[in-house]
């Protein structure tokens, strides 16, 4: 019975791993930070263009396998790029400042952003699934798989849980919790805060570039990617409550599979679907599932 | 005599905290009730329960005849009582009179979208509260920029333009120095007697309450433990071993 | 005061574009704009940031679409007035809940709409003509069909006035007691409580009115660009919104309306000279204008003004 649905289920999952890798960036950043980065979606989108170019051009010098890599430099390059710099420059100064300036800053640099991305990258939709071909297919129980989804699963799963043990058992973690419960306090301690918050930005935007990467071999590049991630992310962190790395978990799947469940019953809609569910949710728990208010823990 | 607000047996637990434990009194038209008692006995929670910023799990609450146990702050506040707060609630960025005069078209009427608040009329009722409350000087300050006696008068002006018949007063004399506390409720009790109006207030200097107070009322674990004249109450040895310990 | 730069800025605009003609076509989108953003700076005077307030842009605009097409109303006016009581409406059914919601859950469950709205217009084809929108032909004016470059004129004139009545009537607004408790909200929520005064009611008048300008500024760009398309309702023109209110500077009711003027301004002039970085010319000139003018140009102006006539 359960064989039935399993394409369904790993479709489902699948789309949710991608999802979960851009939605716990922005979700962690919110609870560390304080902020709602608008430019998250532009790191995504980074991540992806450059993880294109990286693999076109191992796969023209004849290293197709090193494109496989290109889903994992990129992010990190994304990240050492922009996490430092934006946040000692922009990030720093707005710290303490209401929420609505916040955004907005974000959303300055996502505007700056997405020319930067057409000056670097040319408007022209590019893809490349060569990682995704390499990966094969599997075939179980009579029905083939893409290995790449399996991986993107597996991949999903490996982040959530370093996350978590990061944050609980790791000094770096610890020092992060702290800042999250009390910063004043934190301080007092000896917790270097600035630096907690540089990395905690940095990890968020090579999460949302390793989103970028991952999905470039699915849905290839084009202008416009970034706009698009950034509101589906803040749907799901809404959803799964701001600041909650398991509330961001639950929120993807539950996104995912009704994303997927969409486009196997009722594909015109599929786009809606992920908005529906933010204003169902909204408006039965308006803090999200795990969320509540006050509560800002990771 | 009918009481103005009589309390019923109230009752309501906060996670294991009984903050009241069935409050039953009456206050009558015109008094001056002083409320004491040791800190954590339930008289914030009490004045809470009877402007319905929380509802009690069961008791109830009857002011001028008619229920309003149930009822939110904003409709308790048109029904006839207003309240100041123990930290001082203004609107901060504007000035002393743009906050009283918000109380005065609140009163009026908020659902104006074409006259201005700042009307001729509007501005003569808060300058002639603000002058009853020897606040007339600061008019146009910023309320951020008042020391904190001043703050609580204001906050009491907000309260007095709403014209309540019964008022509920949050330790006004609390963080103001002593030398201004008698100057301050000679003021605040002037007013009340000369607009008749009923007020109730939680106070822990016991020279203000002795001073100023027709009754006293004494809170201990979220119910009335006695009730008496101040010079029956403040004397009794009872009292005095539970709220100052002494005995 | 407030009269008078309103007023600068009308005749400004209606001037300049003798001098220079196709600047009539960019003030007059400019006006659209800025109406929709004077309803997100109402929005953010009582401390609720909508970042999906585009929803209300586009609903007008394809009120006079659908006016047009399937009502057979063709009179500018009869369009701008269904337009705005339409999208009025809209912004009060929705205000209905919306106002139970506070700080950055309003900001998003004003975006999720605005996306669900968004993608409905995208998929319906057969309504909404989807992702090629619907075209809107040249209204009449008083009875008149009018070519295309005489209605441009009245269009622009429409739209100064327009602006200048507007501008008048929310600048009465927010000094009426109404208006002046949606700031209390902002600065004490549980006080205005206390002052018997329903903080949800306050809202929910201002959402409504704030729904209404919005959709007056659909309305207004429908019209003068002659075709409506999804886009409208994208969160990106949200953002563009509320960068106008606070670009513009939220403190005065010109604020929106001098930032309106400016984003045209700039799109038109980068989209010529520089066509790839316009995004970023704004998106640099709203940082500076947040870490360097936090009270927005009109701020800026006011503060000039002062300088000059108190030079201490």
């Amino acid at each position: 019975m359960i064989a039935n649905y399993l394409p369904l289920i790993v479709d489902g999952l699948a789309d949710a791993a991608l999802i979960f890798f851009v939605a716990v960036g922005l979700t962690l950043v919110f609870s560390v930070v304080r902020i709602l980065n608008v430019a998250h979606g532009s790191f995504y989108a980074f991540g992806a263009y450059l993880s294109v170019v990286i693999g076109t051009i191992f796969a023209g010098r004849g290293w197709p396998l090193l494109s496989l890599t290109a889903l994992v430099i990129s992010p990190l390059l994304v990240a050492l790029a922009f996490g430092p710099l934006i946040e000692r420059t922009l990030l720093r100064w707005t710290y303490g400042r209401p929420e609505a300036l916040q955004i907005l800053v974000t959303f300055g640099l996502f505007l700056v952003l997405e020319d930067l991305q057409k000056l670097v990258f040319g408007v022209q939709p590019y893809s490349q699934d060569l990682p995704m071909q390499l990966l094969g297919t599997s075939r179980i129980g009579g029905i083939v798989y893409l290995n790449y989804q399996l991986l993107l699963i597996v991949l999903a799963l490996v982040v959530g849980v370093s996350l978590r043990l990061l944050l609980k058992k790791s000094r770096i973690g610890k020092s992060i919790s702290a800042v999250v419960a009390d910063e004043e306090l934190a301080r007092t301690i000896g917790i270097d805060a600035p630096r907690v918050f540089m990395l905690a930005f940095s990890v968020g935007v090579f999460l949302a570039a390793l989103g970028g990467a991952l999905a470039s071999p699915t849905i290839g590049v084009a202008p416009g990617l970034g706009a698009e991630i950034i509101v589906l992310a803040f749907a799901v962190a809404a959803i799964g409550g701001l600041g909650q790395i398991e509330g961001a978990a639950l929120a993807s799947i539950l996104i995912g599979f009704t994303r997927v469940a969409a486009i196997y019953f009722a594909p015109e809609f599929q786009p809606v679907v992920p908005y529906l569910v933010m204003v169902a949710v909204l408006i039965v728990r308006p803090y999200g599932l795990f969320g509540s208010i006050g509560l800002r823990r990771i | 005599m009918n009481p103005i607000l009589a309390v019923r047996d109230l009752r309501i637990t906060f996670g294991g905290v009984v903050a009241a434990n069935g409050i039953e009194l009456d206050i009558y038209p015109h008094e001056l009730v002083a409320v004491i008692g040791p800190n954590g006995s339930g008289k914030t929670t009490f004045l809470n329960l009877c402007t319905g910023y929380i509802h009690p799990a069961s008791g109830s609450v009857t002011f001028e005849g008619k229920p309003i146990t149930e009822l939110p702050p904003r409709t308790i506040t048109r029904r006839g009582i207003a309240r100041a707060f123990q930290i001082p609630q203004l609107f901060a960025g504007h000035s002393v009179l743009e906050c009283v005069m918000l109380a005065v078209a609140a009163r009026h009427g908020i659902w104006d979208a074409w006259r201005p608040l700042a009307r001729r009329g509007y501005r003569h009722e808060a300058h002639e509260i603000l002058d009853l409350l020897t606040l007339g000087a600061v008019a146009d300050r910023l309320t951020a920029t008042l020391p904190e006696g001043l703050r609580k008068l204001a906050d009491i002006a907000i309260a007095m333009a709403l014209k309540p018949r019964l008022l509920l007063l949050d330790e006004p004399t609390s963080g103001v120095s002593t030398a201004e506390k008698i100057p301050l409720m000679d003021t605040i009790v002037g007013v009340l007697r000369a607009e008749k109006i009923t007020a109730l207030f939680v106070e822990h200097d016991m020279d203000v309450v002795e001073r100023y107070a027709d009754r006293v009322l004494v809170w201990d674990s979220g119910r009335v433990a006695a009730a008496g004249r101040p010079h029956e109450v403040l004397h009794s040895a009872d009292v005095l071993e539970r709220i100052i310990g002494v005995g | 005061m407030v009269v008078r730069y309103i007023v600068i800025l009308a005749v400004v605009a209606a001037l300049l574009p003798i001098a220079v003609p196709w600047l009539g076509f960019v003030f007059t989108l400019a006006v659209g704009i800025g109406l929709a953003a004077l309803g997100v700076a109402m929005l953010l005077r009582g401390g609720l940031i909508s970042i999906g307030h585009a929803l209300y842009f586009a609903v007008g605009a394809y009120a006079v679409a659908f006016l047009m097409r399937d009502a057979g109303v063709h009179d500018l006016l009869v369009l701008f007035a269904g337009a705005t009581i339409i999208t009025a409406a809209v912004g009060f059914l929705v205000g209905a809940f919306m106002v139970r919601y506070r700080a950055i859950f309003f900001a998003m469950l004003n975006l999720a709409i605005s996306m669900v709205f968004f993608t409905l217009l995208s998929k319906l084809y057969y309504v909404t003509g989807g992702t090629d929108g619907l075209a809107v032909a040249t209204p009449t004016v008083l009875g008149m069909q009018l070519s295309r470059g005489a209605f441009d004129v009245v269009m622009q004139n429409a739209a100064l006035i327009l602006m200048v009545a507007a501008a008048l009537l929310i600048d009465r607004y927010l000094k009426s007691p109404l208006g002046e408790a949606l700031g209390a909200i902002h600065t004490n929520e549980v006080r205005l409580e206390y002052l018997g005064v329903s903080a949800r009611g306050v809202i929910w008048a201002a959402y409504t009115v704030s729904a209404g300008l919005a959709g007056l500024g659909g309305a207004i760009t429908a019209v003068t660009i002659g075709h409506v398309v999804p886009e409208l309702s994208y969160w990106t023109v949200s953002g563009q919104l509320v960068l106008v209110a606070v670009l513009g500077g939220i403190g005065g009711v010109p604020g929106a309306f001098i930032g309106a003027f400016f984003l045209e301004l700039v799109r038109t002039f980068a989209v010529g000279i520089a066509g790839e970085v316009w995004n970023a010319i704004i998106g640099i000139s709203l940082l500076i204008v947040i870490f360097f003018l936090p009270e927005g140009l009109y701020g800026l102006i006011q503060r000039l003004e002062r300088r000059r006539t108190n030079p201490k």
